[in-house]
C-alpha cells in the first residue's frame, strides 16, 4: 500500500516536472518557430534592407520595413509621452496621498479597464478619438486629416497601458520602506518633496522597469492600433499622419499570405521582429522588478 | 513656494485619478449609447442570413457560440497543462529553487508576449502540422496564449496557502501528491479566479484567432471547421462602408462589453471573498 502512494508521488513528479521543463521551452519554440519560417526572407534579402529600406513592393518581392517600423515606433512614442505622466501621477496619488477608501474604489476601476479587450477600445477609438482629432485638434495644425493618425493610435494605446503601469508602479511604491518616508517628513520635508526626493528617486530602477514594459506592450498591441491608425505604407512626419505599425501589418494581411511568394515569410520576420524585442524588453524589466521584490523581503 | 508646489501637483494628480478612472466609464458608455439602439433579439439569437454584411437579417450567433468554444476549449486545455506546472514549482520544487524562479521568469515574459505573435507562431504551427484554419486551430492557439495568464494567477493563489497548513499536512504522513491535492483543494477560490480571468482574455482576443481560427457564417460542428469569433465579428462588421452593418458591429461590441464585464466582476467577487476568509 505504502508503496503504490510513494509510486504515484515519484511518477508524478516526473510528469509534473518534464510538463514544466517542456512549458518554459515554449519561450525557445516560439522564436525558433518563428524563425525557421523567416528564413527565406533573410536568405534572399539582407537584414539592414529588411530593416531600413522603405519599398514595400510584395509583388516584386521588395519588403523593406522601415515604414511600419516608424509606424510602430511613432504611435508606441505617443502613447509613452501620455500614459506615463498620467500614470505616474495617478500612482503616486493613490499610493501616498489618497485614502485608502478612494484607493479601494479606484483600484478596481484600473482593473476593471485592463479586462476590456482591446477591439473594444478599437470601436471606441473610431467613435470618440479619431472624430475629436478630425474636427478638433487637428484643424488648428494641419488643413487636413481623417483623423485616423498615429495620434489616433498613441491615444487609445496610451488608456490600454494604463492599468499595466500603475499596478507596478504601485508595486514598486509600496515597496518602498516606510521608515524613509518618515525620516524625511520628520525632517521637515513637504509630502511632495518626500515623493520628489525620496519616493521617485528610490523607485527610479522601477519606474524605468514599469516603462519598458509598457512599450513592449504597446509595441505588439494590434487590432486596436489596427483599427484607427489609418494604415498607409507611408512613413508618418506628424502626429495627423497615418501610419502602419508592424502588427496592423502582420494582422491585414494573413490572407494574402498564401498568395504572393515570400509574403508569408516577410510576415513571420515582421513577427520574429516582434517577438525578438518584447522577449529582451520583457526579460529586463521583469529581472529588474524581481530584483526589487527580493530587496525588500 | 513650498505650499503652491505640493499644491499644483496634488491638483495634477487629483485630475489624472480621475481622468484615468473615468475612461472605463467613457467606454462603456460610448459603446452602449451606440449599440443599445440596434440591439435586438435577432442579433443573439440567429446566424447571418443571405445579404447579413450588406445589410440584410441575421444576427451573430454564429460569433458568439464561436467565441464560447474557442474561449472553454482553450481554458480547459489550459488548465491541464498549467495546473500540474503550478504544482510542480509550488510543492514539488524546493522553495526559490532556481527552477521555480526561471518558470515563473519565463511566465512573465510569455504574459508580456502579444497574442499577434501567438497568432503567427499559431499560424506556422497549423501550415507544419497540414491543418486549415479551424477550431482546433484556434483552440490551441489560444490555449499557448493563456497558459501564463493562468499560470500566473494560480502561482498567486496557491502562494498564500499557508506553509503552517502544508507542513501539518506532511506532518500526517502525506506524500507531495497527496499534499498537492489539499492544497489544491484550498486555493479553489484563487484557481476560480484564474480561469475567469483566462476566460475575458480568450474571449476577447481578437489576434490569436484572426490566423488560425477563421471566419465563418455557420457554427462550427465539430473540431476541423473553422468558427467565427465575436471580437472578429465587431472588427469585420465595423470596416463594412454600410451603416447597417456598422450599427450591428456596435450592438456586438455591446454584447462583448456585457461578457466581459460580468466576467471581470464575478472573479473580482470571488477574489475579495478569498481575501477574506485569509485574514
Amino acid at each position: 500500500m505504502m508503496n503504490i502512494r510513494l509510486l504515484k508521488d515519484s511518477i508524478f513528479s516526473k510528469v509534473f516536472f518534464t510538463l514544466t521543463i517542456l512549458s518554459i521551452s515554449t519561450v525557445v519554440l516560439l522564436g525558433l518557430g518563428l524563425y525557421y519560417k523567416s528564413i527565406p526572407i533573410l536568405d534572399s534579402s539582407s537584414l539592414s534592407k529588411l530593416l531600413f529600406s522603405s519599398e514595400w513592393k510584395p509583388f516584386k518581392e521588395a519588403f523593406g520595413f522601415y515604414p511600419f517600423i516608424m509606424g510602430t515606433l511613432w504611435v508606441t512614442v505617443i502613447s509613452i509621452v501620455i500614459a506615463l505622466p498620467l500614470s505616474l501621477l495617478t500612482a503616486i496619488y493613490l499610493s501616498e496621498y489618497a485614502h485608502f477608501r478612494v484607493r479601494k474604489l479606484v483600484l478596481p476601476l484600473i482593473e476593471l479597464l485592463s479586462g476590456i479587450p482591446p477591439v473594444l477600445f478599437g470601436v471606441w477609438g473610431v467613435l470618440v478619438i479619431v472624430p475629436l482629432i478630425q474636427d478638433y485638434i487637428a484643424p488648428h495644425f494641419v488643413e487636413f486629416t481623417t483623423g485616423y493618425s498615429v495620434l489616433a493610435g498613441g491615444v487609445v494605446l496610451a488608456i490600454m497601458i494604463f492599468p499595466l503601469i500603475i499596478s507596478i508602479l504601485i508595486e514598486v511604491f509600496d515597496n518602498v520602506p516606510q521608515e524613509l518616508r518618515d525620516a524625511s517628513l520628520s525632517v521637515g520635508a513637504t509630502q511632495w518633496q518626500t515623493v520628489k526626493k525620496v519616493l521617485l528617486r528610490k523607485s527610479v530602477a522601477g519606474i524605468i522597469a514599469a516603462t519598458v514594459l509598457a512599450i513592449s506592450r504597446a509595441f505588439g498591441e494590434t487590432i486596436a492600433v489596427l483599427m484607427v491608425c489609418g494604415n498607409l505604407a507611408q512613413i508618418p512626419h506628424s502626429l495627423f499622419d497615418s501610419g502602419y505599425p508592424l502588427p496592423a501589418l502582420i494582422a491585414n494581411n494573413y490572407g494574402e499570405m498564401m498568395s504572393i511568394p515570400m509574403y508569408d515569410s516577410a510576415l513571420m520576420f515582421a513577427a520574429l521582429l516582434l517577438f525578438v524585442i518584447i522577449f529582451l524588453f520583457n526579460a529586463i524589466s521583469r529581472i529588474i522588478l524581481f530584483r526589487i521584490e527580493k530587496s525588500t523581503t | 513656494m513650498r505650499k503652491i508646489e505640493e499644491n499644483i501637483f496634488k491638483v495634477l494628480m487629483i485630475m489624472s485619478t480621475v481622468l484615468i478612472s473615468s475612461t472605463l466609464f467613457w467606454i462603456i458608455y460610448t459603446i452602449f449609447s451606440k449599440g443599445l439602439g440596434s440591439l435586438n433579439w435577432d442579433m443573439v439569437s440567429k446566424i447571418p442570413e443571405g445579404g447579413f454584411y450588406i445589410g440584410k437579417g441575421g444576427g451573430i450567433l454564429n460569433a458568439i457560440i464561436g467565441s464560447l468554444y474557442i474561449t472553454v476549449g482553450s481554458t480547459l486545455l489550459g488548465l491541464l497543462v498549467s495546473i500540474p506546472i503550478v504544482i510542480y514549482i509550488n510543492i514539488y520544487a524546493k522553495n526559490n529553487s532556481f527552477l521555480a524562479n526561471i518558470t515563473r521568469l519565463s511566465y512573465d515574459i510569455l504574459f508580456g508576449i502579444p497574442s499577434i505573435v501567438y497568432g503567427a507562431f499559431g499560424f506556422a504551427i497549423m501550415v507544419y502540422m497540414g491543418l486549415k484554419t479551424s477550431l482546433l486551430a484556434g483552440i490551441i492557439t489560444v490555449t499557448l496564449m493563456i497558459i501564463p495568464i493562468l499560470v500566473r494567477a494560480m502561482d498567486e493563489a496557491i502562494r498564500v496557502v499557508p506553509e503552517d497548513m502544508k507542513n501539518s499536512v506532511y506532518a500526517l504522513g502525506a506524500t507531495r501528491y497527496e499534499t498537492a491535492k489539499i492544497v489544491l483543494r484550498q486555493s479553489i477560490p484563487g484557481i476560480f479566479t484564474a480561469i475567469l480571468l483566462s476566460f475575458g482574455r480568450a474571449i476577447g482576443d481578437a489576434a490569436c484567432v484572426l490566423f488560425t481560427a477563421g471566419f465563418t457564417d455557420s457554427i462550427p460542428t465539430s473540431l476541423d471547421q473553422p468558427a467565427a469569433t465575436l471580437p472578429l465579428s465587431i472588427f469585420f462588421q465595423l470596416s463594412s462602408p454600410i451603416q447597417e452593418v456598422q450599427n450591428r458591429a456596435y450592438a456586438a461590441a455591446v454584447v462583448l462589453t456585457i461578457i466581459v464585464l460580468i466576467i471581470s466582476i464575478t472573479a473580482k467577487i470571488i477574489s475579495k471573498n478569498l481575501s477574506k476568509n485569509k485574514i
